[in-house]
C-alpha cells in the first residue's frame, strides 16, 4: 500500500486517515477477545484488572479458575462439555450426510424447482433462531423428544444442514462432471464413483461444511434453551446461565478454552479453503 | 409426401426426441431423489411446525368446545336484547357438563380475557346452580347475579363462538376488538409492543448502518492489499466469526461494565470523572456496541468478495481520464460495490432483527428486542399462542427481506468464510 512519490499532500493525509480508520476497526473486532485471556488468570474473584495484574506481579495471576472449571464440585462444566461434544458430533454427522447428498442433487443440471427447494433448505439459517426455537420445540414436544439428546441432535441437524448445503454446492460448482462420466464409462457404479471420484474431490467443501455444522451446534443456545432439560445441559447453556446470574471468572476460563478451540477450527477451515481453491484451479 | 422433416430415430426405433425426454426425466428423478431426504426432513421437522405455530396463533377452539349447545342456540339470537330462554337452558346444561369435568375454572379464565367480571359471577353460578329447579333457567340464572341479566355479558360470550381469532395479532400491535366489533388502539400507557417493534427496527437499522460504515474501509483494504498481508488481516475478521457468540458477549460485558476497561480508559483520558462513570451496559448502548461488533464479519465478507473482483485498473482509468481519486472512487468504484453492499446490509439486517442472546445479556430493559418478548411469553407467561403470533409477525418481515435478498443476490451466492 505504499503511496507513489508524486501523491499530493492532502491525498497523503487522507491515506493515513484511511489506514488509521482501518486499524481502529480491526482493533474493535479483535481486541474484545483478548480481554478474556488475562482476566481468566486473575487470582481474585473480580472481573477487573487488579493492581497486581497491572504491575505484572506473578502473585496476581493464578490457575485457580481453571482448577475450578475442571475439579470444582458444584461445577456442571464436565457434564456440559460431554453433552456438547456428543450432540455436536452426532449433529455434524447427520448434517454432513443429509447436506452433501442434497447438494449433489441440487448441483445437477436436471434438478427441477432448484431455486424454491434451495430457499426452503437454506431457510433455517435465515429465520430468526427464536422462531426456529419455538417451532422446533412444538414439534419435539409433540413427538416426545423434548428434553432428550436425540431431540437436540435433530434440531441441530436442521440448523446445520444449510451450511453444508452451501459449502458443498459451492465446491461442486467448480466440479468437472466429465470425470464421473468417465468413471461410469469404465464400468463403475454410481456409489463407487461417488466414493472413489467425487467425494475425494469435494472433501474440502464437505469438511468445511462439517466444521460450520459443528460450530453451529457447539455454540447454539437459543433452541437448546427451549429443548434442554437438566440432563441435557450444554456448554452454551451453562455460559448463558452463568452470564445471567453472575459473571464468574470460571466462565472466563471456559471462554478461553472456547477461543482456543475456535482458533483451531478457523485454522483448519482456512487451510481447507485454500486447498479447495487450489484443487479447483482458482489460483490467485 | 408430407412436408414434415423425417423424424430421427434411435437404434431401437424410438424417436430421438422421445428418447431424450425419457432420459431427461430419469435424470430429473435421480436428482430429486438425492435432495428428497433432506427436503422431507426439513419439511416435517421445520416447515410444518412453523405452520403449527400459525394454527396455534389463531386457534380459539377452547371456549367453542366448552359451550357447544350455547353457541348453537345463540345462532338465532340477534344480540340486541337479552337472549331467549333456550340460550339460557343450553348454557345451563353446558355449564353442568363443565362442572362435572371440573373445567368451569378454565371457562371463567377464558371469558374473563374477553370481559372483566366473569370470574366472580361464574363462581357464584357454580354454587347456586346446584339447587336449580327444572325449567325457566333464564329467571334462575339471572337471579344469581345482576351481571347475568346484563346483555353485555351475553354478547361477550357470543364473541367467543368462532373457533379462530386474530386477537393475538391485534394484541401484537397494541390493538383490540371492543364489544361493538370495532378495532381500536389500547390506551397510550399500555402500548408496549409497538415500542418494541419500533425499537427492534431502529436497532437493526442502525447496527446495519454502523456495520456498513466500519466494514467498507476494511473490506477495501483487504481486497487491495497484497495476498500475504490480507490473509493475515482476514484472520482478524474470521476469528470473531468463528468464536462462540456467548464468549463475545461475555467479553463485552467485561469491557462495558462500570468498573470495566472502557470506563477506565475514559477516566484516564479525562473524558468522564471517576465517580461519574458511564453506564454502557443494560441499555441500548450495550446492544448497539456488542451487536455491531458481532455482526461486523457478516458485512465484511460479502463486501470483500465483491471488491476482490473489481480490477484496480478501473480506478486508474478513472483517474487518468481526469477524475480526482475521490471522483474516481465515487463514480467508478462505489457503484461496482453496490451488489456487495446490498448483500451485506440485507444479511446483517436479517440477523439483527431476530437477535436474542446479546440483547438479553447486555441490553437491559431498554435494549431488548422483539425476540426477547417472544421468549418471555414462551417461558414466563406461557401464552404460547401470543408468542406464536408475534413470532410469525417477525417471520413475515424476515421473509420479505429474504425474498428481496434472493432476488438481488441469489441464495446460492451466500458466501461463507
Amino acid at each position: 500500500m505504499a503511496l507513489p512519490k508524486y501523491t499530493e499532500p492532502h491525498y497523503r493525509i487522507w491515506h493515513y486517515v484511511y489506514l488509521t480508520i482501518c486499524s481502529a476497526v480491526f482493533f474493535f473486532l479483535v481486541a474484545p477477545l483478548f480481554v478474556i485471556f488475562p482476566l481468566s488468570f486473575n487470582a481474585e474473584e473480580f472481573l477487573v484488572f487488579s493492581d497486581g495484574m497491572k504491575r505484572l506481579d506473578p502473585d496476581a495471576f493464578s490457575l485457580r479458575w481453571y482448577q475450578d472449571m475442571i475439579y470444582g464440585t458444584k461445577n456442571p462444566w464436565g457434564l456440559a462439555a460431554k453433552n456438547s461434544f456428543i450432540i455436536a458430533i452426532f449433529a455434524t454427522i447427520g448434517s454432513v450426510i443429509l447436506g452433501t447428498v442434497a447438494a449433489l442433487g441440487l448441483s445437477s443440471r436436471h434438478m427441477p424447482y432448484k431455486g424454491l427447494i434451495m430457499a426452503v433448505l437454506i431457510s433455517p439459517m435465515i429465520v430468526p433462531l427464536i422462531i426456529s426455537g419455538v417451532a422446533i420445540f412444538f414439534f419435539m414436544a409433540k413427538v416426545g423428544l423434548a428434553a432428550t439428546h436425540a431431540g437436540i441432535v435433530l434440531a441441530h441437524i436442521i440448523l446445520g444442514t444449510p451450511f453444508v448445503v452451501i459449502t458443498v454446492t459451492a465446491t461442486l460448482s467448480g466440479f468437472d462432471h466429465s470425470v464421473t462420466r468417465a468413471a461410469a464409462s469404465l464400468g463403475s457404479d454410481p456409489v463407487n464413483t461417488f466414493m472413489k471420484i467425487t467425494l475425494p474431490l469435494i472433501l474440502p467443501g464437505v469438511i468445511s461444511g462439517g466444521l460450520f455444522a459443528f460450530v453451529t451446534s457447539f455454540d447454539e443456545v437459543v433452541v437448546v434453551l427451549f429443548l434442554a432439560g437438566l440432563e441435557n445441559t450444554t456448554i452454551p447453556i451453562q455460559m448463558w446461565t452463568g452470564l445471567r446470574e453472575q459473571l464468574s471468572p470460571t466462565i472466563l476460563a471456559v471462554a478461553t478454552c472456547l477461543i482456543i478451540l475456535s482458533t483451531l477450527i478457523l485454522v483448519t477451515a482456512e487451510l481447507l479453503r485454500r486447498r479447495s481453491e487450489r484443487l479447483r484451479g482458482i489460483n490467485r | 409426401m408430407s412436408s414434415k422433416t423425417k423424424q430421427i430415430l434411435t437404434t431401437d426405433g424410438i424417436p430421438l426426441e422421445v428418447s431424450l425426454k425419457k432420459a431427461e426425466k430419469k435424470n430429473k428423478i435421480k436428482a430429486f431423489l438425492l435432495v428428497a431426504p433432506l427436503l422431507l426432513f426439513i419439511i416435517i421437522t421445520y416447515v410444518f411446525p412453523i405452520g403449527d405455530m400459525l394454527m396455534r396463533s389463531v386457534d380459539d377452539k377452547m371456549v367453542t368446545e366448552m359451550l357447544p349447545k350455547t353457541f348453537k342456540s345463540m345462532e338465532k339470537w340477534d344480540g340486541q336484547d337479552l337472549p331467549p330462554e333456550e340460550v339460557f337452558e343450553a348454557f345451563y346444561f353446558d355449564f353442568q357438563k363443565l362442572i362435572e369435568d371440573e373445567r368451569e375454572g378454565k371457562l371463567s379464565t377464558q371469558l374473563n380475557y374477553t370481559k372483566n367480571g366473569f370470574k366472580s359471577i361464574i363462581k357464584k353460578l357454580r354454587r347456586k346452580s346446584k339447587s336449580f329447579e327444572e325449567g325457566n333457567y333464564k329467571e334462575q340464572i339471572m337471579s344469581v347475579h345482576r351481571r347475568w341479566a346484563d346483555v353485555e355479558y351475553w354478547r361477550a360470550i357470543k364473541r367467543r363462538a368462532p373457533a379462530y381469532t386474530y386477537q393475538k395479532y391485534l394484541k401484537g400491535i397494541d390493538m383490540y376488538e371492543n364489544e361493538k366489533g370495532e378495532i381500536i388502539n389500547v390506551p397510550e400507557d399500555r402500548r408496549v409492543h409497538r415500542i418494541l417493534w419500533m425499537r427492534t427496527l431502529e436497532i437493526a437499522f442502525f447496527v446495519t448502518v454502523f456495520c456498513f460504515l466500519m466494514a467498507y474501509p476494511i473490506a477495501h483494504l483487504l481486497a487491495t492489499l497484497p495476498m500475504k498481508y490480507s490473509n493475515l488481516l482476514m484472520i482478524c475478521v474470521l476469528l470473531p466469526f468463528w468464536t462462540s457468540l456467548l464468549v463475545r458477549t461475555a467479553s463485552w460485558m467485561i469491557l462495558l461494565q462500570q468498573q470495566g476497561i472502557v470506563n477506565d480508559f475514559f477516566v484516564m483520558i479525562g473524558l468522564v470523572s471517576d465517580d461519574n462513570r458511564l453506564e454502557m451496559m443494560f441499555n441500548k448502548t450495550g446492544s448497539y456496541v456488542a451487536m455491531t461488533q458481532i455482526l461486523l464479519p457478516f458485512m465484511v465478507l460479502p463486501l470483500y468478495s465483491v471488491m476482490k473482483t473489481i480490477s484496480p485498473s478501473l480506478m486508474r482509468a478513472g483517474k487518468s481520464l481526469g477524475g480526482t481519486p475521490f471522483v474516481a472512487f465515487w463514480k467508478v468504484y462505489f457503484p461496482l460495490t453496490i451488489p456487495g453492499i446490498g448483500a451485506g446490509c440485507l444479511l446483517v439486517f436479517i440477523l439483527a432483527i431476530g437477535y436474542y442472546i446479546t440483547p438479553a445479556l447486555v441490553g437491559g430493559a431498554s435494549g431488548t428486542l422483539i425476540s426477547n418478548q417472544i421468549a418471555f411469553h414462551m417461558k414466563s407467561t406461557l401464552d404460547w399462542s401470543f408468542a406464536s403470533a408475534m413470532g410469525l409477525m417477525l417471520l413475515s418481515g424476515v421473509l420479505v427481506i429474504y425474498w428481496l435478498y434472493n432476488k438481488l443476490v441469489g441464495i446460492d451466492n451466500i458466501k461463507l468464510g
